[in-house]
């Protein structure tokens, strides 16, 4: 972006002069859908009640705190995202914003997003989300994802802390049950992002990113994919017999996780080969599964929250 | 050199321009209602102090 243009008032308009949406594109939409929606439902879940308009505000600075990770995210990769497919229209390496900006604008809203959390709600909340953006931005982005295969197993951590923060914001602390909230994202990411890696599988390579299909190969990614979506199920199964579960969320953990090992297993079997034939067609199916298993698992989480206050919540009145 | 009137940049910033203005009022809006939520909230604590 430049001011030149007032310098001589013949120059052409820049036609890569960053618009809104392109700021908008920065903060990760997509990703922003998962935390307000999962920090809703921690929020919601909980016991204590929160006036209505702090719940929204509360969601809303999670978002932009969630968002201006993403930001900063873009700006210390805006190297590889130039070389990878999937992330080459990037406001940056579309040559949009520059990385001076996209810092700028990160950083701002990472102070605006916690300040504001911790004055609306509780600074146990704010000190959450904190954390979070710098898991996210100085763990995952900067050390983790181009040093080790794991990257997405330990950064995954950054993604499933907003229910633990839609918790605090209510209660002004942690909870068993959104640990377990935490845990059910957490142990759901790698099944996720490895399912993605298979189908994506030149972008990572290009890109020089460690992912696991790179380091260990496709065969052990596959195996990978299996035993942590087993660990899973057992979790997310598990959970139901929690504060937070109830009959309605163990229908539909069982049923889900019955689709989600089935695919797991369809996966572990897959020929690679075959897979090329048909364009990764299972795998693609497993990757869009995982995201209706996630927001299903909340929504239950949250239905058995509403169940609960209406008096039918949980075991207790069976 | 004197900006025009109407300059170049001028229409070319406007959907930002017009982006951060709206932004900043609901900025406002917001800080508004938290503020009126936790001023009455908070009557609502010491009326519940002073009955006990």
């Amino acid at each position: 972006m430049t001011d030149a243009s007032l310098q001589n008032p013949t120059a052409p308009a820049l036609e890569n002069e960053a618009q809104m949406g392109d700021f908008w594109a920065l903060l990760k939409p997509r990703v922003m859908t998962l935390v307000v929606f999962t920090a809703a439902v921690g929020l919601l879940a909980a016991p204590d009640p929160v006036h209505p308009f702090v719940a929204f505000c509360a969601i809303l600075f999670i978002a932009v705190g969630g968002g201006a990770s993403g930001a900063l995210n873009m700006w210390w990769d805006a190297d590889i995202d130039a070389i990878m497919k999937r992330t080459s229209r990037r406001p940056i390496p579309a040559g949009k914003v520059s990385e001076g900006e996209a810092l700028a604008f990160g950083m701002a809203l990472s102070g605006f997003s916690v300040v504001l959390l911790g004055l609306a709600s509780n600074w146990v909340a704010a000190g959450l989300l904190a954390f979070t953006i710098f898991f996210y931005v100085a763990i995952y982005t900067m050390w983790l994802k181009r040093w080790t295969p794991q990257n997405i197993v330990i950064g995954g951590a950054a993604g499933a802390f907003p229910p633990m923060i839609g918790w605090a914001v209510a209660t002004g602390g942690i909870g068993i049950e959104s640990v377990l909230m935490f845990c059910l994202t957490f142990m759901w990411t790698p099944p996720h992002f490895w399912a993605l890696a298979l189908f994506m599988r030149k972008d990572y390579d290009n890109a020089g990113v460690p992912m696991l299909t790179v380091t260990h190969g496709r065969p052990s990614t596959r195996r990978h994919i299996l035993v942590y979506t087993l660990l899973l199920a057992a979790l997310a199964v598990a959970t139901a017999f929690t504060q937070i579960g109830g009959p309605f969320y163990l229908a539909v953990a069982v049923v889900l996780n019955v689709m989600f090992i089935k695919g797991a297993v369809e996966i572990w079997r897959r020929d690679e080969d075959i897979a090329e034939t048909d364009n990764y067609l299972v795998e693609r199916k497993f990757f869009k599964l995982s995201l209706l298993y996630l927001f299903a698992h909340f929504g239950a989480i949250l239905f058995e929250a509403v169940l609960t206050k209406l008096g039918y919540g949980g075991w207790a009145w069976l | 050199m004197a900006l025009s009137r109407q300059h170049e940049i001028h229409t070319r910033r406007l959907g930002r321009n017009i982006g951060v203005g709206l932004l900043l009022v609901a900025l406002i809006i917001l800080m508004l209602g938290l503020t009126v939520v936790k001023v009455t909230q908070g009557d609502q604590e010491i009326n519940t102090q002073e009955t006990e």
